[in-house]
């Protein structure tokens, strides 16, 4: 298991070195004063139309302000204005009436254009299955069986200020979603829980991510480089940590990459069932189950177990926690119903599952000193 | 346009020495008060103790917000910060502020003794300060108050909650009714008690705007009502309204809360155009330009914002043709929008115009509410949409159109009447020192929100990137001087309230014109016990 990700690293970190990404990723501006042209035809448009209603609205605040302005300054008392008497006028009012109607029609016209060749997301190269839940995303491509978490990965020390914050703090994530560029890809976008919405500002795409419904959008990248963005829907206490981070790649890349993902998720499998017939000592339970609990866990639970009482239930000297030990599992890889608890078994490896409940079970205080394996959780999971 | 005799006016007078007797020492008359300008006293405090709170809460977030990380507050209180101070904003500050103009100022402007239902009136009132209490103990709670926004969005406010739901739920009902009630009040005093000769199209536009915000909420609050019971029972009681596996859907609460938030956008602004119409002229030395305009755009505003209402919400999936249509219904309410800024410009136009501070916050309302109008305008339009909604941009916006909107007109409006109601002249240079210090800092604090919010900044987030920062600093330090600007006001308003100043006339202002101003200042506790005859 570190292996495999000790090489994912690697394959990440080859990523970013690479210097075809070096220019695209270079820091936008502190004082970033517009919205971006994107790196789609359609994210063009989007900024072309943008333009056109900013310049159309400076026009007419121009002239209404100015008029006011004149006013102010040369109808006044002080400079011994004398008050007219008119306060209607049929021509003048229908003229204010009928001309800003035919700008609106004017607006109107491309705004509709470029609506309807956006919402057109037929005949796709490539769809991906994009489903949020608290607080991270999960790709799934339909075409290659490749599926995936994606978790923000700037450390928590960073974000509490002991550490530095890094250039791209609150927009990096652990595993990127990988698209080849001048492919029409559809992300077909829906959620596990609440509401969220997948948001990448260089493609003009925004999406809310409804819980029992699915959501298209595409985009056609014109140039490679990383474009991040974040949830844009309140989805509860970490919506600001929940970005999207998408490489696009050249179509050799892209092939070279997903064929790696196919591997990895092999060997991944022949790696589960090689551990399953192997068993943990309490030491590296311990160690494993405390980094799964840090990564998945601690966002509600909290580090220290105590949970956030009225809203996310305690572990720390909790009954399941400590006695009922077949829920404890249960809740792991089912989650409960009608709550924020998610199920973890297709998030996490049979051994993470069964080295965090270990942890969570001797961590705090929690002293029951029960050691689940891997083996105990492929049983409950195949109803044994 | 408007006349008393003075026979009128002389039995005001004894009518007052008479009745004064009656009045209840210390809390029992504003426990038991039917009248309706110690009623509306009332709404004004309350509002005024409200946009405190709420602005406290405000300084939270911008505290928290000042530079990247987690200093102060965590995430989960920082989602509880912006839910109640949305809430105590719109349902706390600003429609009880307009609702306590109403109840101070429709009476006197069409000739009517009090308000038609007065001890409804009273209980209207006097059930909102339980209301607000019930929301903000709430926050005292384990797991803390509501996060999930004002607009409550299921499943977030149902399944994903936490108990005090059930409070929120409660305190939104009690504020529902109270708007009701209040909104009802208006309408029969309208319709029943205008003196005569005050026909529809004789009433100052204040009265007009009241009267058909009324209708709004009338027809929207118990949409709020249904849509909060169904949130308490999905919660509570294993309804699926809102929920996919039970056969129901997240997205209709979304049309449901809409189809009650948009028309609710327009009572937060319809009645500031009313001021706005009444202020303009009496400093323009000049009739209102386009009366009959005036009315009709008021009343096509309110009827196009029954059928703009999912332009909130362009990016849940909806169909193309839907999308077309709510964008194009949405452009044409800028054409009366429009037409009511044309006609503010053109009432000031050749007039004689001077610069008492009511005016100054008028003028500061037509320009920095057009800003907001234009923005509002660009957000109208689907394809760009999808980039602006849920960042900075739309908090710009709509801050523009209710801090520089709303409440700039309630400040207006306050600096307008508070002689009247007072019969002394506030501190001008106070005055003065609080419109420039808020003109100033609003818009450092919501102008820059419109920059992040195009480079990519979502709303309701507790923590942002790098590239956000310089603004956000700038935001924050906007937003403590706008908070601390407003403690001027209330210095103000206790030195207003202690009868301190000069005594001003019966017209207060050189300009004005209307029946609030033929009675003497401060405004006698009954006014028009016999009706006044209008030519």
């Amino acid at each position: 298991m570190k292996r495999i990700l000790s090489k994912i690293g690697l394959v990440l970190t080859g990523l970013l070195a690479n210097p075809v990404f070096a220019e695209t990723t270079a820091k936008a501006s502190q004082y970033q004063l517009n919205m971006t042209k994107g790196v789609t035809d359609i994210s063009a448009d989007v900024y072309d139309l943008h333009m056109l209603m900013f310049k159309i609205c400076v026009v007419i605040a121009v002239l209404v302000f100015g008029a006011m302005f004149w006013a102010m300054w040369f109808h006044r008392k002080s400079k011994g204005a004398k008050p007219a008497h008119f306060h209607e006028s049929v021509k003048v009012e229908i003229a204010w009436t009928v001309i800003p109607f035919i700008i609106l029609i004017f607006m109107a016209i491309p705004a509709a254009k470029t609506l309807i060749a956006m919402e057109d997301a037929s005949e796709p190269d490539l769809t991906i299955i994009v489903t949020g839940s608290q607080w991270k995303w999960h790709y799934k491509y339909m075409d290659d069986g490749v599926e995936y978490y994606s978790k923000l990965a700037t450390q928590q020390d960073q974000i509490y200020g002991k550490l530095e914050k890094g250039e791209n703090y609150l927009l990096e994530v652990d595993r990127p979603l990988v698209i080849p560029i001048n492919k029409k890809v559809r992300f077909l976008i829906t959620s596990d829980d609440v509401i969220h919405a997948w948001w990448v500002p260089e493609f003009a795409v925004k999406q809310d991510a409804n819980p029992g419904f699915i959501n298209d959008a595409w985009a056609t990248a014109k140039e490679p480089g990383i474009y991040r963005g974040q949830c844009a829907e309140l989805c509860g206490k970490d919506h600001g940590f929940m970005p999207v981070v998408v490489i696009a790649k050249e179509q050799a890349d892209y092939d070279q990459w997903i064929g790696e993902q196919k591997t990895i998720l092999a060997n991944a499998k022949a790696e589960e069932q090689r551990l399953l017939s192997m068993n943990m000592t309490m030491d590296e339970a311990m160690a494993t189950g405390e980094k799964v609990y840090l990564a998945n866990c601690a966002a509600c639970h909290m580090p220290n177990g105590q949970g956030l009482p009225g809203v996310f239930p305690a572990l720390k000297g909790s009954v399941i926690a400590t006695q009922d030990q077949p829920k404890h599992i249960e809740i792991l890889l089912n989650g409960v119903a009608g709550t924020a608890m998610q199920s973890y078994a297709k998030q996490l490896s049979m051994t993470d599952i069964a080295a965090v409940i270990t942890y969570e079970r001797n961590a705090w205080g929690n002293n029951t000193g029960d050691l689940v394996q891997a083996k105990d959780i492929n049983s409950a999971m195949n109803g044994k | 346009m408007t006349t008393t005799t003075s026979e009128h006016q002389d039995d005001n007078h004894s009518h007052e020495g008479h009745h004064e007797h009656h009045i209840p020492p210390g809390i029992k008359r504003w426990l038991y008060t039917t009248n309706h300008k110690d009623i509306g006293t009332l709404y004004l405090w309350f509002a005024f103790i409200m946009f405190l709170i709420g602005g406290a809460m405000a300084m939270v977030i911008r505290a928290e917000l000042f530079q990247p990380g987690l200093q102060i507050v965590e995430p989960n209180f920082f989602n509880q910060m912006t839910t109640v101070h949305g809430l105590i904003m719109v349902f706390g500050a600003v429609m009880p502020a307009f609702t306590g103009l109403a109840n101070w100022l429709v009476p006197m402007m069409i000739g009517a003794p009090d308000m038609a239902l007065p001890r409804m009136n009273n209980w209207s009132f006097w059930i909102l300060p339980f209301a607000f209490i019930i929301l903000l103990s709430s926050l005292f709670m384990e797991g803390g108050g509501p996060a999930f926004g004002w607009t409550f969005y299921a499943p977030l406010s149902t399944t994903f909650s936490g108990d005090s739901t059930a409070l929120f739920v409660f305190s939104v009902h009690i504020m529902g009714a109270s708007s009701i009630m209040g909104a009802i009040n208006v309408i029969v005093t309208i319709f029943n008690m205008r003196a005569p000769g005050m026909t529809w199209m004789k009433m100052p536009l204040f009265v007009w705007t009241w009267l058909i915000t009324a209708f709004l909420l009338i027809a929207v609050m118990p949409v709020l009502a249904g849509a909060v019971t169904m949130i308490l029972t999905d919660k509570f009681f294993g309804t699926s309204f809102f929920d996919a596996a039970g056969g129901g859907d997240p997205v209709m609460f979304q049309h449901i809360f809409w189809f009650f938030g948009h028309p609710e956008v327009y009572i937060m602004i319809l009645p500031a155009f009313g001021i706005i119409s009444q202020i303009v002229p009496t400093f323009s030395r000049k009739p209102l330009f386009g009366y009959a305009s005036m009315v009709y755009a008021t009343t096509s505003i309110a009827l196009l914002s029954f059928i703009v209402w999912a332009h909130h919400m362009f990016t849940t999936g909806m169909p193309v043709a839907a999308e077309m249509f709510f964008m194009l219904a949405t452009m044409l309410i800028s054409v009366p929008t429009g037409v009511k800024v044309f006609n503010w410009v053109a009432t000031m136009w050749r007039g004689s115009l001077s610069f008492e501070v009511p005016m100054l916050f008028a003028l500061a309302f037509i320009v920095l509410f057009t800003i907001g109008g234009l923005s509002g305008l660009m957000l109208a339009i689907v394809p760009v949409d999808f980039q602006y909604h849920d960042t900075y941009f739309v908090v710009a916006h709509f801050h523009y159109v209710l801090v520089t909107g709303a409440i700039f007109s309630i400040m207006a409006a306050v600096y307008y009447w508070l002689p009247k109601w007072t019969g002394k002249m506030f501190d001008i240079t106070l005055a003065k020192w609080h419109f420039w210090c808020s003109l100033v800092s609003v818009n450092v604090l919501f102008f820059p929100m419109h920059f992040v919010g195009l480079a990519g900044m979502p709303r309701r987030i507790p923590d942002y990137a790098l590239q956000f920062a310089d603004f956000n600093k700038w935001i924050s330090i906007g937003g403590f001087a706008f908070g601390l600007s407003q403690l001027i006001f209330l210095a103000l308003l206790i030195k207003a309230c202690r009868k301190k100043g000069e005594p001003v006339t019966a017209q207060v202002w050189e300009g004005a014109e209307g029946l609030e101003w033929e009675i003497p200042s401060p405004a006698p506790y009954h006014t028009f016990e016999t009706p006044p005859v209008i030519k």
